[in-house]
């Protein structure tokens, strides 16, 4: 299949490649996009939450008569209210995963034990937000509060309290990665460095918050949910499960899509609770979540401690890695072990690591559930292997490039088959990269040679500059499938619909482009309907890094598929052999005749059927194709990054003044859109090393819930992002592509690290923790400057 | 909950409404003007997705009631295209810059290069400038570079 389609690729229209201007953009800028809180429905009602007050207690008493009474309120109900319309005490969301202990799915609404801030008792519906914020305010609810699991390494202490009391302890999966002769490893080591790090909890943080309005037509028994959701398909799939309704029953369509960066993937309990009580009182219920919402109650992630030591031979060789992992899981269970499974595995990276061993403990705690954030755990496994790697090459006196090009896989390497197995049961194996390149690319794009030129001019002007090397790799594109269908009209517009979402990645234009440059039209004559549950039997959506992969090759396969038709077609209709035509320009033409052709509009309704009427040739009826691709194994882009940092050692200021990335994502659709998913992903990543932190105190409450508190990066702190591409195709699918939406986040913590620990070299630092604010750089400082002062 | 009778200008239509006190402006022109193009985000004042201009000024309408803006001019995105429907130079840069993604942030981003360009008055600005201009406006998708880069363009164009 991959080579007939390789085949089809000769006949392509040049559109692949080129950065075509997105179709979304022009309705963008003029206000006129579509948002979930823009839909406004005849009759719709409004809902707000009543959300705990403490992380973790028993309801002693939750008395809603006063809110109920209040004029305006459709209703207020409590999850005893709403069992009766439900299939399970807890939503059904367990994803499967081999290491879990025991499930824990959370609850749509608390039944009796609350176990993080934020999570939702009760659900108030009225005629305005406003009238049922009001309500929330008069419940009466009293909670006997219990000691909170605040922390990975202490919920897993012997005497910790429990965060649950449904479960018997807190250490809810215990997992590993374990190959290779560790034992042998460190027994011959020349070196080793040991070393702890700690990763804080970070946001989303899409400007558009979650939300959703669902409606119920008591006539044709049909639930319409409105949402933002990442992945429609699984949306419905649970609100079929828990509503004990039928597929037919149920559609989920999203509309324009503000950011979704992770959270948005994972089904909350809102998403289950506002379309009850729409069936309930028949009317469309709209949430939108606010922003203080958002901070308590939305999936987070990052909270880590990795307890890690490196053997190295004497030239700087890996020889085995070993360590503990001790990962925040959140309260409950939606989402399997897939992010300390990632950071875990990423650690690897681009390297050859002979031996690894590391237990990877997920600790319950009384925090929203942990879910993926763009990077999904990666972040975290590479800021370790890369921080191991800096600190040997400091113990051996080499350079920082030097001892990673002893490490890196060589490009005769691959594909290189890791002994690490994946979900699926596979060996996670490397598709194709040359990673040495790659770094020398981003060295010689950095003038990394020239950089004590640029320190000694910094250090003249009083500041001290430090530069920063990391590799990366992250596995894209993660199956099982994912659908596209394509179909041309009479009209000659061409309409395609996908399971694929969009939440600003340009999937749309994405989709279209391909199918373009298959069918010689105009990308603008290609109308895409992403993530519509009525569009697209099945689906998966957004997440892993993945459309491109998976949509982007289910289009490419559909519209070829017609474009084969479409000359099957012609040959009757022009009485031609087929090997005689060709499709150009949306047009099937007989080689060299000039005037004899058939546009894709005539073949479309030549084939569309007359009442009573054969089609010509018993061909098949509609100019229209669909196709589920199928992939299981990842396409692993990779990359480097090097930046430049600016300290400021009296206050702690960290300011980035270059940033290079050079970048590897296969087959490159449309360059435009991928340098801006790189930039974006990057400025995420700046925002968890330098900026966020989602702070609580240690009874669990949040302190950091505005964006006067929570700093994401603005445009004045964002360096300038060079990035440069290399282009090694994935021999694992028809386009050769990788995915790139979350690779610019992975390795910026590790690089933006090695360059603030350069700037201060003379100090010796090790920045363990992150994020580096200017107090925690400024205590590093003071601290190791009086440890110099010691005689 | 008191009412207000109000009169605002919005891109240049006279509207003559009762409010409720607690109304802020960002609802006023959503819900009541159906006017959706201005987002809310954060309703704090820091995100900046809100922007819209009052008597010329950008101003978060979050953090303003509607009662305020009564005989006031407010501008906001719907108004910002020619009569032709075109975009206008800002917007057209936007979309050659890649300034925007998702396009929640971007109607206030919009908002703001407006006020800057009008307060330029054809001097030119650098980088630095345009950044510190920009930087009420948060944005997750884009790392900020092609809004940075599509101001740059339409600000020291010639006849900007």
């Amino acid at each position: 299949m991959i080579s007939k389609l390789a085949d089809a690729r000769k006949g392509a229209h040049g559109l692949i490649g080129k950065s075509l201007r997105r179709l979304e953009d022009a309705r963008l800028l003029r206000g006129a996009g579509k948002f979930v809180d823009d839909i406004h429905l005849p009759g719709m009602l409004h809902a707000a939450f009543l959300r705990s007050p403490v992380a973790h207690g028993l309801i002693h008493k939750l008395d809603l008569a006063e809110a109920r009474a209040l004029p305006g309120i459709a209703g207020v109900y409590s999850w005893a209210d709403l069992r009766p319309r439900w299939q399970h005490d807890r939503m059904p969301l367990a994803l499967h995963a081999s290491g879990i202990k025991f499930d824990v799915d959370p609850f749509c609404l608390v039944k009796d034990e609350v176990c993080y801030v934020g999570e939702c008792i009760a659900i108030v519906v009225a005629d305005s937000r406003a009238i049922a914020e009001d309500a929330v305010a008069l419940i009466d609810l009293v909670i006997d509060p219990l000691p909170a699991v605040t922390d990975p390494c202490d919920g897993l202490m012997p005497d910790a309290p429990r965060a649950r009391l449904d479960t018997p302890d807190n250490l809810v999966a215990l997992t590993r990665i374990k190959y290779g002769d560790i034992d042998g490893g460190f027994s011959r080591a020349a070196h080793v460095v040991k070393e702890r790090y700690r990763l804080s909890k970070g946001g989303p943080h899409s400007i558009e918050t979650r939300g959703l309005v669902a409606r119920y037509d008591a006539r044709d028994e049909t639930l319409t949910v409105h949402s933002n959701t990442q992945m429609p398909h699984r949306a419905k799939q649970v609100l079929v499960a828990a509503l004990g309704l039928g597929e037919h029953q149920v559609v989920v369509v999203n509309p324009d899509v503000g950011g979704g960066f992770g959270p948005k993937a994972l089904f909350h309990p809102e998403e289950l609770s506002v379309p009850t009580v729409a069936m309930l009182l028949g009317k469309p219920v709209k949430w939108i979540e606010d922003r203080y919402e958002s901070f308590v109650s939305s999936a987070q992630e990052r909270v880590q401690d990795w307890d890690m030591e490196g053997a190295f031979d004497a030239n700087g060789r890996l020889l085995a890695i070993r360590g503990k992992l001790s990962h925040d899981h959140g309260s409950s269970t939606p989402y399997g072990i897939a992010l300390p499974y990632n950071a875990s595995s990423n650690l690897v990276g681009p390297y050859v690591l002979p031996a690894f061993h590391i237990e990877i403990a997920l600790c319950l705690t009384n925090m929203v559930p942990a879910t993926s954030t763009r990077g999904a755990g990666r972040p975290q496994g590479t800021f370790v292997m890369e921080r191991l790697l800096d600190r040997m090459a400091k113990k051996l006196g080499i350079a920082r490039e030097e001892i990673r090009s002893r490490n890196l896989i060589k490009p005769g390497q691959m594909p290189y088959s890791t002994p690490v197995v994946m979900r699926d049961g596979s060996h996670m194996t490397y598709d194709s990269g040359d990673y040495p390149e790659c770094q020398k690319r981003a060295l010689e794009a950095a003038d990394w040679a020239g950089f004590a030129t640029r320190r000694e001019a910094a250090r003249k002007n009083g500041k001290l500059l430090g530069i920063g090397l990391a590799n990366y790799v992250e596995g894209t594109g993660r199956g099982p499938f994912e659908s596209a269908s394509i179909r041309v009209g009479a009209s000659g517009k061409i309409m395609i619909a996908s399971g694929a979402t969009s939440q600003g990645q340009g999937t749309k234009t994405m989709l279209a482009q391909i199918a373009a440059d298959v069918l010689g039209v105009a990308p603008a004559d290609v109308h895409v309907v992403p993530g519509d549950t009525r569009a697209t039997p099945m689906g998966l959506g957004a997440y892993a890094s993945r459309q491109t992969v998976t949509a982007g090759n289910a289009i490419f396969a559909a519209a070829n598929e017609v474009r084969e038709k479409a000359i099957k077609t012609a040959a009757v209709m022009l009485e031609a052999a087929a090997h005689d035509l060709e499709l150009k320009d949306g047009v099937v033409r007989v080689k060299g005749v000039p005037g004899h052709r058939k546009t894709l509009a005539e073949i479309a309704h030549a084939i569309s059927g007359v009442p009573g009427f054969a089609l010509p040739g018993d061909i098949a009826p509609g100019l229209a194709s669909h196709v589920d691709f199928q992939i299981n194994a990842l396409a692993f882009c990779n990359g480097a990054h090097v930046c430049e940092a600016q300290v400021d050692p009296g206050t702690g200021h960290v300011k980035l003044t270059r940033y290079i990335v050079v970048h590897d994502c296969g087959t490159i659709i449309n360059p435009m859109m991928v340098d801006g998913q790189v930039l974006g992903a990057v400025a995420h990543g700046i925002g968890a090393t330098l900026f966020e932190w989602m702070r609580f105190d240690e009874t669990g409450q949040p302190q950091t819930v505005t964006y006067a508190d929570y700093l994401l990066p603005t445009a004045e702190v964002m360096p300038r992002v060079e990035i440069h591409h290399m282009e090694s195709p994935s021999p694992l699918n028809p386009l050769g592509v990788k995915g790139a939406a979350e690779s610019g986040t992975i390795a910026a913590p590790a690089v933006i690290i090695s360059a603030v620990e350069d700037a201060l070299r003379h100090l010796d630092l090790h920045i363990r923790d992150l994020p580096l604010t200017p107090p925690r750089l400024l205590a590093l400082i003071k601290r190791a400057q009086k440890a110099g002062e010691r005689p | 909950m008191s009412a207000h009778d109000i009169c605002v200008s919005v891109n240049g239509v006279a509207h003559k409404r009762a409010v409720e006190s607690r109304t802020t402006l960002a609802d006023f022109l959503r819900h009541d003007l159906e006017l959706t193009g201005t987002h809310i985000g954060c309703e704090h004042g820091v995100c900046g997705a809100c922007t819209v201009l009052v008597d010329g000024l950008s101003s978060r309408s979050c953090l303003m009631l509607a009662a305020q803006a009564d005989g006031r001019a407010v501008e906001t995105i719907e108004g910002t295209a020619g009569n032709d429907g075109d975009l206008n130079a800002i917007q057209r840069a936007m979309i050659e810059h890649h300034g925007v993604q998702c396009g929640f942030c971007t109607p206030g981003v919009v908002m703001t290069l407006i006020e800057l360009r009008r307060n330029l008055n054809g001097r030119p600005i650098g980088e630095d400038e345009v950044r510190r201009a920009l930087s009420g406006n948060l944005c997750r998708c884009t790392g900020y570079q092609g809004m940075v880069d599509a101001a740059l363009a339409v600000l020291n164009a010639a006849g900007a």
